[in-house]
């Protein structure tokens, strides 16, 4: 499994990405939740890969003794889980929203704000101001 | 020192505060500041004339060695009191320009602020401190050309001058970081016994050009000449201020300043003789040729920088005399000149030469003073402008390389001031004129006064100057010499060839006066030729950079998502790439294949059934069916936690995942249909992309387990989780104990999620009623 993971990480990165590069809202929203699950597993087996062993002491003991599973990737990963969660959550409804207020599914139609408009640049808009004041 | 610069800032950021308490009586309190500054520094005069140097050091951070290192000797305190003389009756004149002005209290906040930083500039004794100061000054002088806000001229012009003087700031900060490392110290006063240590340097040569352009830029010398006259759009006073008496001249002194330091070789002598010689015949002839007051002033104020970077360029005894008094005699007759100007626009409500006659009968107190101020320009005996005129003849004299030459600029810059002094002082006020201009306003004393007190003193230092100024001028002239110095200024040589030259520029530059007249027609002749200046260079490159950086905007941030992480991922990937190709290890697979045997089958198994499922997730046209698969898929992950020894998080993701679909399915009727918006081309693209990047985070992970993993957090965290934390889940234990504060932070998040997706549901949009 220790080559197996790898690129069934590398799989999943390029399916997320793939998703999240379409145009359609959906896709978008299956795209960052398959990222997510990558991104998770990618730190999950950097932090080394343990078959059958947890990272719990045992009744009878008080310190922890090999082989045991390494508890930091794990601890990250939790959070990382949780955190990516509220994203998806939020995706989902500001989606949601954006489809409802714009009646649009297509991530194309949304480049409004990020256009530069060209008439604020020209020339002539300056002087009009000018004449304004 | 210290409190007076710290009380100047105080009083700049408060003065819109006065102006709306005092009114008009707000120069009171701004012109006072300036006097006190003035006769405070006045207090160190007879420690400065008797040979010492003041410090005054304030630790900022030392570490770094930048400290506020005040540094008083002749030249500074020369310097520092022509900002602070000036600036008195600068502020009073700007009570009575811009009376009533809405703006006034902003205009005295720039204006101080500007005065304060100048002060620091010719303190400084840390190279740090020094070009803090420098570029507080192009700062302020860009908001006071800006001073009328409401003209495209005014911001196109402050704009201009802040990019030119700013650019200079640049190199001027290049340079003197490489000088501090060259010289192995910060502080001027140290790097002044250095200057063999710098010159024989190898970095001498960057470092020098470096500062020079700094120092040209702000001294308005050829090919940064044009920003000055533009910078004539702010309000008089400044003109008369920053841009002829004291700004302009920063440039000067810091050539003066570094001239025991840099100056002494071939390269600095040349380079500058050169660059003022230049900027002394372009200035003097633009001069002529122009028809509006302040344009003639600032393009004679080109010239006259330019002759005291030539001057320092000689370096000679003889030479840097010369460049003081010059400097001094110019400050004074020039501020008087452009105060003048300031009256007659203020009176008439025009500049234009043409247009205004006969305004001595009105005007009389403002005429007598342009007259002085005239005759000291056009080196008249008795004036200071006499003796300034005189030295700088005999320094070119006596220069050893280019002796012609540099005569030659001199005389010929003197015969052109000549003329545009009688202009000033005789043609505009005395001359006999049936129509003379008529007046709009009245002048009040605190317009008439300043440029008559400014024109008495260009009189008093020439009748007295071995009384008033020999002794400071020795002591600025020690400062760049390094030895002292014992000149005496005299008014009287006697008859000698120095004055016989002198009378021979008066005849000649009547003579020219006589002829301006048909100047000024052939002059236009001549503007095709100005398209090819360094103005044009500055508007073409200004523009090339504007539409360059619209044009990279809109392909950068086109609005389209894709194209953002298309960016984003391509530039991570090459990155990497590039890193792993410079350093990075290779990757060994050999012997690793083996590892397959120990997969398990139900491991197998898992990703057998991923894969088909990722693809049929990319095909099909039902929203139910790819939340399915996605539930699938999530729970597979999980199913790989459980194995590896990780059901906490097993258990999260089971749950999580769980959570996901059930929003999904919530809201699914309210989402978007299902449609294939992108072409096949973008597909394949995509694509690509997508694999590539696949297939280097698999490379990544791969290489990454080819070495061991060194941790003691591991061991740590086995050791103590029961003994510190009482608990007997590790992954628990970090959670809630040792890293809790991070997981409050993840609570916080959520609930900021959870408050963002409350809003967004209860919003109301205005087009849903």
């Amino acid at each position: 499994m220790e080559i197996l993971l790898p690129i069934l990480v590398g799989i999943l990165f390029a399916s997320g990405l793939y998703l999240i590069l379409h145009r359609h809202f959906f896709k978008l929203i299956l795209g960052i939740i398959i990222f997510g699950l990558a991104t998770n597993l990618f730190l999950f087996v950097i932090g080394r890969l343990t078959r059958g062993n947890t990272a719990i002491i045992d009744d009878d003991v008080t310190i922890a003794s090999e082989p045991f599973a390494d508890p930091v990737p794990q601890a990250l990963l939790l959070t990382a889980i949780v955190i990516g969660f509220g994203i998806q959550a939020f995706a989902i409804v500001l989606i949601k929203r954006v489809y409802q207020a714009f009646g649009t599914n297509d991530l194309d139609d949304l480049d409004k704000t990020d256009k530069i408009h060209e008439e604020l640049l020209s020339e002539g808009n300056t002087q009009k101001y000018d004449q304004q004041d | 020192m210290l409190i007076i610069i710290l009380a100047g800032l105080f009083l700049a950021f408060s003065a819109p505060l006065l102006y709306k308490w005092l009114g008009k009586y707000v120069y009171v309190p701004m012109a006072l500041y300036p006097l006190a500054a003035f006769v405070y520094f006045s207090s160190y005069l007879t420690d400065v004339l008797g040979g010492q140097t003041i410090f005054a050091i304030h630790r900022w951070a030392p570490s770094l060695n930048i400290n506020l290192h005040f540094y008083l000797d002749g030249l500074s305190l020369f310097f520092v009191l022509l900002v602070t003389g000036f600036g008195t009756l600068i502020m009073t004149y700007a009570g009575g320009y811009l009376k009533g002005d809405p703006l006034l209290g902003r205009f005295y906040m720039y204006l101080t602020l500007f005065m304060v930083a100048m002060t620091g500039v010719v303190l400084s004794g840390n190279i740090f401190c020094l070009f803090v100061f420098w570029e507080m000054t192009s700062l302020s002088s860009y908001l006071l050309i800006g001073y009328k806000h409401d003209k495209a001229g005014s911001r196109n012009s402050a704009l201009q001058a802040l990019l030119v003087t700013g650019g200079g700031g640049l190199a001027l900060m290049g340079g003197l970081l490489l000088l501090g490392a060259v010289g192995q110290t910060y502080t001027i006063s140290d790097l002044l016994n250095r200057g063999d240590l710098v010159t024989s340097h190898e970095l001498y040569l960057p470092l020098m050009v470096l500062i020079l352009i700094g120092a040209f830029t702000k001294s308005a010398q050829f090919p940064f000449h044009f920003w000055l006259p533009n910078a004539m759009a702010a309000p008089t006073p400044v003109s008369a201020y920053l841009h002829s008496a004291t700004m302009v001249k920063a440039g000067i002194y810091l050539l003066a300043r570094f001239t025991p330091v840099l100056g002494g070789t071939d390269a600095w002598q040349y380079t500058l003789m050169a660059v003022g010689g230049i900027t002394t015949l372009l200035g003097a002839l633009l001069a002529m040729q122009h028809t509006d007051l302040k344009a003639i002033l600032a393009y004679t104020t080109i010239s006259a920088l330019g002759i005291l970077v030539t001057m320092t360029g000689i370096g000679s005894e003889p030479a840097l005399q010369a460049m003081l008094v010059f400097l001094l005699a110019h400050a004074l007759y020039k501020g008087t000149l452009f105060l003048v100007a300031g009256n007659v626009d203020h009176a008439t409500g025009t500049r234009e030469l043409d247009q205004l006659r006969g305004l001595g009968r009105s005007m009389v107190p403002t005429g007598v003073a342009a007259s002085l101020a005239a005759l000291s320009m056009a080196g008249v005996l008795p004036f200071f402008g006499f003796i300034g005129k005189e030295l700088l003849y005999e320094a070119a004299l006596a220069a050893t390389t280019f002796k012609a030459l540099l005569f030659a600029v001199s005389f010929f810059s003197g015969m052109v001031f000549v003329a545009i002094a009688i202009v000033l002082g005789f043609k505009l006020f005395w001359q006999a004129s049936s129509r003379p201009t008529p007046m709009l306003h009245t002048m009040s004393p605190a317009l008439y006064l300043p440029p008559v007190i400014i024109s008495s003193v260009g009189l008093l230092f020439g009748l007295f100057p071995a009384a008033l100024v020999t002794p400071i001028l020795r002591r600025a002239a020690e400062a760049m010499l390094g030895v002292e110095q014992l000149f005496e200024l005299a008014l009287w040589h006697g008859f000698n060839l120095v004055l016989g030259i002198s009378m021979l520029t008066l005849l000649l530059g009547y003579g020219a006066y006589r002829y301006s007249n048909r100047l000024h027609t052939y002059a236009p002749r001549l503007n095709p030729l100005y398209k090819l200046g360094p103005q044009r260079i500055y508007e073409l490159g200004l523009e090339g950079l504007l539409n360059g950086a619209t044009k990279l905007t809109q392909k950068l941030q086109n609005g389209y998502l894709r194209s953002y992480i298309f960016i984003i991922i391509s530039t991570f990937m090459v990155l990497v790439v590039w890193v792993l190709a410079q350093t990075g290890p290779v990757l060994d697979l050999s012997g690793r294949w083996q590892e397959i045997r120990n997969a398990r089958l139900y491991e197998l198994v898992l990703i057998v059934l991923l894969v088909p499922a990722l693809l049929f997730l990319f095909r099909t046209r039902s929203r139910l069916t790819a939340i399915a698969i996605l539930g699938m898929v999530g729970y597979s992950i999980a199913l790989f936690y459980i194995l590896f020894g990780a059901p906490d998080v097993a258990a999260t993701q089971l749950l999580i995942e769980t959570l996901t679909v059930v929003i999904f399915v919530l809201i699914l009727h309210k989402l978007p249909e299902f449609r294939f918006l992108s072409s096949r081309i973008q597909k394949v693209k995509y694509m690509i992309v997508a694999g590539l990047f696949g297939c280097l985070m698999t490379y990544v992970t791969l290489l990454v387990k080819q070495y061991p993993l060194v941790s003691g957090l591991k061991a740590y965290y086995g050791e103590n989780s029961y003994l510190q934390g009482y608990g007997r889940n590790m992954v628990n234990v970090i959670l809630v104990d040792f890293r809790s504060l991070d997981t409050l932070g993840e609570t916080t998040v959520l609930a900021v999620a959870a408050i963002g997706i409350y809003a967004m549901l209860k919003l109301k949009l205005d087009n849903e009623h």
